[in-house]
């Protein structure tokens, strides 16, 4: 079975502030058959959580709020705590802290399954994916 | 504020040590740079050993240090700090025979000052008050140069952030073209065309404001302190930007003198100018307005810049003139900017002893005012970033 038959029924839910990494990543996700629905904010995307619920989740930490992905993970996860999220960040490539969902006490409080750093790889952020929704 | 310091002395003679620690009991400085006044608590130490293991244990501020000791010397005692680097302790020598070899050796292992035997409790005071201003200083230098550096640190970060970004997106795009990811409609590789090059145009800028706010703040750049027409320039920035105005019906207005005279340097000010009539335009709504109003006295010109635009809250405004501030929201999301041109004309505007400031209302408009006075050609910005 090809990715793209195997994605068709499962929907993304892309959201960062940068628009054109929302415009990239929906085209390649949308390319592994996935059906992408897409915000530009924490709030939009809150606002879109009310209608949809999404199969998995990919939010940018750094929105307008400073921690605005890690709110929207929290509410994401509250929502249904089974939608793995995974948390894009360009932090400790900029600022040197360390951001890891890797350790038990790390997920206690960072609400996310999978932390990825920017620049992310595609091949990278699809493995994770695959790896996530196959659980 | 009342500071304490920590002040070991080093003698084998114990009367030598209870008379130091006399007459530092009650002593104080004040001290004009940190407002305040420093006292003093003495410990005592019969021998070079014993000075190293307490300060092990506990580092003084200053060391009183007699030079000849039963076993280290003085001098070995300051060399194993030296090999230790305790920066923050200051040491006096105190010498017997003022022997100018031993005060050579001693100044060239780090030694502060000196004290020579006997003294009397107003030389050792005087020697106190000397070292304590001294060590405060430093320590203040040296957090002065940690705040520069973090704030430095912080500047290149978001720097590298805002670099980053475009960069990302322009790949993305590159790549997705490469692999044509999007289908056969060349129309969506048109618009991946276009975007690439708005954000390969919003990194020039970037850089371009860069460079402006690092000739500023370097004082490298020859300032040229001349008499110029504001009001020329200011018709030169509304020519550079009526481009993007027109097509957007924006209509650019002037209320003038016929010439407003300043002694300034042209190229500070093309730049203050550029930047607001461009934000004027560039956060306006279509069809809106810019006035822009030069207002010359006899020692100030007044330069405002009202628009009909987005407009600001409160809290967007006070902390809209720092370095890497975009007020990031749904109106301002698709507005390409560096973050850095508020933040370059404030700076400006102190060095022509002036200020920048914004009024505002958000939906109606903001007006943006900059006083400019008289400017002495030797002013630099202390570099902030």
């Amino acid at each position: 079975m090809t990715n793209a038959t195997k994605n068709k029924t499962k929907t993304v839910l892309l959201v960062d502030d940068d628009l054109d990494f929302l415009a990239q990543h929906q085209i390649l996700l949308q390319n592994i058959g996935f059906t992408v629905v897409t915000a530009e904010s924490q709030r939009q995307a809150e606002e879109l959580l009310k209608t949809q619920k999404p199969d998995l989740a990919i939010v940018d930490l750094m929105m307008e709020h400073m921690d605005g992905g890690f709110a929207l993970c929290y509410h994401i996860k509250k929502l249904d705590a089974k939608i793995p999220v995974i948390l894009v960040t360009a932090v400790s490539s900029e600022t040197g802290l360390e951001f890891d969902a890797a350790t038990k006490e790390e997920r206690s409080w960072v609400k996310a399954d999978v932390m990825l750093s920017k620049p992310i790889r595609f091949e990278q952020l699809q493995r994770e994916i695959e790896r996530l929704l196959s659980k | 504020m009342t500071d304490t310091m920590h002040i070991m002395v080093v003698d084998d003679e114990p009367g030598m040590r209870m008379g130091v620690a006399r007459a530092l009991r009650d002593f104080s400085v004040r001290l004009v740079d940190i407002n305040g006044e420093v006292r003093f608590e003495v410990e005592q130490a019969a021998s070079g050993e014993e000075a190293i293991d307490k300060i092990h244990l506990h580092a003084p501020d200053i060391l009183l240090l007699d030079h000849k000791l039963p076993g280290m010397t003085g001098l070995d005692v300051l060399e194993t700090l030296a090999q230790e680097k305790h920066e923050d302790l200051l040491t006096v020598m105190i010498t017997a025979y003022a022997s100018l070899e031993t005060a050579v050796a001693a100044t060239k292992k780090g030694a502060y000052d000196f004290l020579a035997k006997p003294f009397t409790p107003e030389e050792l005071k005087n020697t106190v008050r000397k070292a304590a201003g001294h060590l405060i200083l430093e320590r203040q230098a040296r957090k002065l140069a940690a705040e520069k550096r973090q704030v430095r640190f912080q500047f290149i970060s978001v720097l590298a952030h805002e670099l980053k970004a475009p960069l990302a997106a322009i790949e993305g795009y590159l790549q997705i073209m490469k692999d044509h990811a999007a289908g056969d409609d060349p129309k969506v590789y048109d618009h991946m065309i276009d975007r690439s090059l708005t954000r390969a145009e919003h990194m020039r800028k970037l850089v371009g404001d860069l460079l402006d706010l690092t000739r500023i703040e370097s004082g490298r750049k020859k300032r040229e302190v001349a008499t110029i027409d504001l009001r020329e320039v200011t018709q030169q920035a509304i020519d550079t930007v009526s481009p993007v105005a027109t097509p957007r019906g924006i209509t650019i207005h002037m209320d003038s003198p016929a010439a407003v005279p300043l002694q300034a340097d042209r190229g500070e000010i093309e730049i203050v100018m550029n930047n607001l009539v461009s934000n004027a335009v560039k956060y306006n709504r279509d069809g809106g307005r810019v006035d822009v109003r030069l207002k010359p006295a006899p020692d100030q010109v007044t330069i405002e810049v009202t628009d009909t635009g987005i407009g600001l809250s409160a809290e967007e405004a006070a902390r809209l003139f720092n370095d890497f501030v975009r007020i990031k929201n749904e109106k301002t999301r698709n507005i390409l900017g560096s973050g850095l041109g508020l933040s370059i004309v404030k700076k400006l505007a102190q060095l022509y002893n002036g200020e920048a400031s914004v009024q505002s209302q958000p939906d109606v408009g903001s007006t943006f005012t900059v006083v400019l006075r008289h400017t002495d050609p030797q002013a630099t910005l202390a570099v902030q970033a």
